[in-house]
This record gives structure tokens, sequence and C-alpha cells, in this order.
């Protein structure tokens, strides 16, 4: 490539755009799903995991995809996992120091982040063979494909199993118990998680007929 | 009815391909072969070429559940002029017309909803509307309290046609009974209106005057708070129904009218429902033997009566989508049903009642039951191969 590329190719901007949609990491690669399905009780919460995830996600692509020719591929699994567990301790600890009471909510799925296998995944299949910069973009809209379906998710347990936002009593305000509706206490519950997220790949699959497998 | 057939032959032709009307021709198709059997038979291929169609098969399962909806309004008028002292002072009309007016709404609640949407789904999706609701919008009803509030049996009843029935592409393709998909949404949901001592009589929830000395507590309340010894109801009580609970579910003499017509008709797999009967009696005895507490040492028998056992065995059991299909493993699928409900009944204090989850859990297992059973069917005939050609 003797022409430097822009920093916001096309090609360059699809990585970004594509995992929020066509290629979304929870809803059509199925990849992290226990923690879409614990921690999106309430929205703040959520919102606190998409952008850790995100921030782990990036960085720990820009650092791979930085030692990717050091790395021997017999022990790359082991170099990842150490990569990715830095980053989380440090998320951890900034998020203990700033935002303890979310921490607390989180509790061990802040750790599990390790363990998520859509990190894994991209540092395996993009970051390994790619440069910094591009990976960065890669971790930026995985982590934002992840997110967003956590906070859709998590808006609609929020809004009809608590009837809050935020916290903030949303139902009550607009007076709908008087009306003698009451809070659905099954979508606290995970498996209304997992029937939310099962909504939105079916509306998503309805709407572009390319997802569906034969 | 001639004049009814033929006005439908009249205006048939606009739902016919090309007429106008063309796109609603799945909902004609629904009211034309509900009101009149099908002129269209199979000619190709060895089926079976009957009368007899989904429509009027169904149609046997909400006759043998007349019995019990019936005795069910009057049960609610009952126990609405009972809490209210007024027992003796009403005829058995006065009671039943009282309860008629209560349950009625919650029927066509459930089914104009649950029509609607399969309507709906069938002109999306361009098939026709499904017998299947035919049942469960009957049963829904007979499966609730009668002070539920409408709007949830309209949000339960499109929780269990859209998620528990046409995500897996409609009638036929249902893992789960629907009736009590839309029951245990309810009774995750909304546990408040679904359970306690109040919510089983019509009014008590309205703080209408009680007199005293009356409870609304159900045997299961009774049993599971210990308090076996202050219950006022007999084991003929149990039996014929004079039991507060679900609309439907008291009676076991009515369920079992009905359990007759299900299996004089065929339409009910009598396999399932003496083994669901059964496992239950057996797994009472059982914990008869260790009764280390009052609920483990109520009789075997009286689980029977108590609850939602006989209407789970009779009605829900036997939906031929969601049980098994084999013939032994019907005994499996039946006999594991009246364990497991006995089972989480008394030893899990959470739920009172585990009628409907054992049924869910078992429907869950019907097609690893069945391919077991398949499976030792292949060997035991490759066997019998082996040794005759050796």
């Amino acid at each position: 490539m003797s022409e430097k590329e822009p920093l916001f190719s096309s090609k360059n901007l699809k990585l970004l755009t594509d995992p929020v949609g066509t290629n979304n990491p929870i809803t059509v690669l199925v990849l992290g799903i226990c923690s879409a399905l614990a921690v999106t009780v309430k929205l703040e919460p959520s919102i606190v995991m998409a952008l850790s995830v995100t921030i782990v996600l990036a960085a720990s692509n820009v650092a791979i995809s930085l030692l990717r020719s050091l790395i021997p591929p017999r022990i790359r699994i082991i170099v990842q996992l150490v990569v990715i567990a830095t980053m989380v301790i440090i998320v951890d600890q900034v998020l203990k120091a700033y935002a303890y009471d979310v921490s607390k909510q989180l509790s061990v799925f802040v750790g599990l982040i390790i363990t998520n296998c859509i990190i894994m995944g991209r540092l395996e299949a993009f970051a390994l063979g790619n440069k910094p910069w591009p990976s960065f973009l890669d971790g930026i809209g995985n982590g934002a494909g992840y997110g967003i379906i956590l906070i859709i998710v998590a808006f609609f347990r929020e809004l009809l199993g608590s009837g809050t936002l935020f916290g903030y009593p949303v139902l009550e305000k607009i007076g709908l118990y008087n009306t003698g509706y009451k809070d659905n206490g099954m979508m606290i519950l995970p498996p209304m998680a997992l029937i939310t997220l099962g909504i939105i790949i079916w509306v998503q699959r309805a709407r572009n007929k390319d997802l569906i497998e034969s | 009815m001639k004049g009814l057939r033929n006005y439908l032959d009249k205006i048939k032709p606009n739902f016919e391909k090309g007429g106008k009307l063309e796109k609603f021709h799945s909902f004609f198709d629904a009211i034309e072969t509900l009101l009149f059997v099908p002129n269209k038979v199979a000619t190709t291929g060895s089926h079976i070429r009957d009368a007899i169609d989904m429509k009027r098969t169904m149609i046997v399962v909400v006759i043998a559940m007349l019995p019990a909806l019936l005795f069910g309004m009057w049960n609610v008028g009952s126990f609405h002029f009972q809490s209210l002292g007024l027992a003796g002072e009403k005829t058995i009309l006065e009671t039943f017309w009282y309860g008629f007016l209560k349950v009625i709404p919650i029927i066509i609640v459930s089914y104009v909803t649950g029509l609607t949407i399969e309507i709906i789904f069938g002109q999306i999706r361009n098939h026709d509307v499904p017998e299947g609701f035919f049942v469960t919008g009957m049963l829904i009803p007979l499966v609730l309290p009668v002070d539920i509030p409408l709007w949830m049996v309209v949000v339960a009843t499109a929780f269990a046609v859209i998620i528990g029935v046409e995500v897996f592409g409609g009638s036929g393709m249902n893992i789960l009974n629907p009736a009590l998909t839309a029951r245990a949404f309810l009774f995750f949901a909304y546990p408040s209106d679904m359970s306690g001592d109040k919510v089983w009589i019509s009014g008590l929830r309205d703080g209408q005057g009680i007199v005293d000395g009356f409870s609304g507590e159900t045997i299961m309340g009774y049993a599971a708070s210990g308090k076996l010894e202050q219950m006022p109801y007999s084991v003929s009580d149990m039996f014929f129904g004079f039991i507060p609970g679900s609309i439907g579910e008291t009676s076991t003499l009515a369920i079992l009218i009905g359990a007759v017509i299900l299996i004089f008709t065929g339409v009910g797999s009598w396999k399932i429902i003496t083994s669901v009967f059964a496992g239950g009696a057996l797994m009472g005895l059982i914990l008869n033997l260790f009764a280390v507490n009052d609920y483990m040492s109520v009789p075997f028998y009286q689980h029977l009566l108590i609850g939602g056992f006989a209407f789970g065995a009779v009605f829900m059991a036997t939906d031929p989508v969601s049980a098994s299909q084999t013939e032994k493993g019907k005994w499996i699928y039946g006999f594991l049903i009246g364990i497991m409900a006995i089972l989480i009944r008394v030893l899990n204090p959470a739920y009172p009642e585990g009628v409907m989850l054992a049924i869910l859990l078992l429907n869950v297992f019907a097609p690893l039951i069945d391919h077991y059973v398949i499976e030792s069917n292949i060997k035991r005939r490759l066997k019998r191969l082996k040794a005759t050609q050796a």
C-alpha cells in the first residue's frame, strides 16, 4: 500500500457499523448471552457494563494487534487472556473507585468480562491479523453492538418490570397504576431477558431476510 | 342452516384467488369450516378419510369441559355469597347467575384476544387459522382465579399465543401447552393476583363485608401453612368441588364426567389420564410412609382430589401436541407428571400447586421420552431380525 489509507475509509467505517446491525455479536453471532441476561434488570448497570466491555474490547484489540507478530501461535490464547485480564482488572478498579454502587450491582459480572466470548472471538478473528487502528475500530464497533442490545433489553425490563427508567418512576408519574396496572414480576427474572432477546432477534430477522439460515 | 350455507356460497368467490377480498381468505376459511364440515377430503396417499376434522375434535374437548365450567360458575357464586354470610338465602339459579356474569367476561376476553392474534398471524404467514385455540381459549379461564383483572387475561393470552405457539411455527408445533404457558406467565408475573387467600373468591379483595370465621384459603394454602386441622372441608367436599380454587379445577366429579367424554370419543388418551393418577397416588403413598409433617401425611387419595390435579390430568396432560406421541411414552409421561406434581406440591413451599409446573416440565421432556421409546423399539426389532436370520 503506497498511498496512505484515510482514517475513516469506507472499509474502516464498515468495521464500526457492521457489528451494530447485520453482524451483531449478540443477536446474529449469539455470543455474550450470559452477561446480557444477568445485568439487564436495570438500565444503569447495563450502560456501565456496555461501556466496560467496549473499553476492554477496544484496548485489548489494540494491544494484541500491536503484539501480533511477536506472539508465538502456540501460546496465543494465554497471551490474550493475560491482556484481557489486565484490562478487566483496570476497569474493575476504576469502577470500584468512582462508581461503587454500580460496581456492587454488577458484582462478579465485571470480573466475568474476562470470559466474555465476544472479546476472545474478536481477538482471535480480527486483532491477530489486522493493524492497530482497524482493530481499535472493530473493538469499538463490537462493543457498541453488544451495548445497544443490552440497553434495549434493559429498557424494556426496567420499564415493564419495575416501572422505572434510570430509577425514575415513569409509570407512576403518568398515573398508570391508578388504572389497575401492575408491574410484571416476570420481567425481572432471567427467563424474560432471554425471551426479550429472542423477540429482538425475531424482529431483526423479519426485517432483514438475509440473516435467516436455510 | 340452509340460508347460512347459501349466504356463504354467495360471498365465497370474493375470497377465492382473484377475488377482491382474497387477502382475508384465511379468516373466511376459519368461519366457513367452523360452521360446516368442509367438503375437501384427501384424494391421494394413504390418509384416513373421515368426516371428523380438527374443528370437530376440538369441539369435543370444549364439550367435555362444560361440566367443569358450569359447576365452576355455580361455585363462584356459592363462595361469594358464603363470604357475605348469605349462603342460605340465595337460590341455585341466583348463585349460578352471579358466577356466570363473573366468568363469561374472562372467557370472551380470552377468545377475542387469542383469535385476533391467530387471525393476524394467519394473514401474515398465509396459513389457515388453526383450531388449537378453540380449546386453549376455554382452558385459560378455567385455570384462573375468578377475580383476575381482565387486562392480565389479555396479556397472558397474547403471551401464550405469540411466545408459546406462534414463534414455534403455529398450532401443532408448540412445545408447551399454551393454556399452561398463560397460567405460568401470570403466576410468575403477577403472583399477588394468582396466589394467596383472597383471590379465589369473588369480591374478597374489594373488601366486601366478610362474615366472621370465613376464610378464602384454599386447601393447599391450609396445608402449606400447617393449619390442616383448621380446614373446614371434608373429603366429599373435595370430590364434589365445594372448595375454593381456580374456576374449573374444584370439582373432581365434573372433571371425571369430562374425562369419560374424552375417553369415550377417543379424543383424550386414557393411558395418560390413568398414569397421571397412578403416579400421583404412588408419590402420595411414598410421602405417607415418611410423613414427617402434616402435609406429608395427607392421605394419598386426597391429593388426587384437591388443587388442579384432576383438571391437569384430564385436560392439560392429554393435549396431543405437547404430550408424548408413542403409546409406551404416554405411560411414562403421565406417570412422571403425577409424581412430579405431588413432589413439588408437598416439598416445595414456594409453589403451593405443583401440577402446572409438573406438566410444563414433562412437556419439555416428552420428545426425549418418545426418542428413547422409538430407539428401544428399533433395537428390539433388530435383535429379533438377527435371531430369525441366525
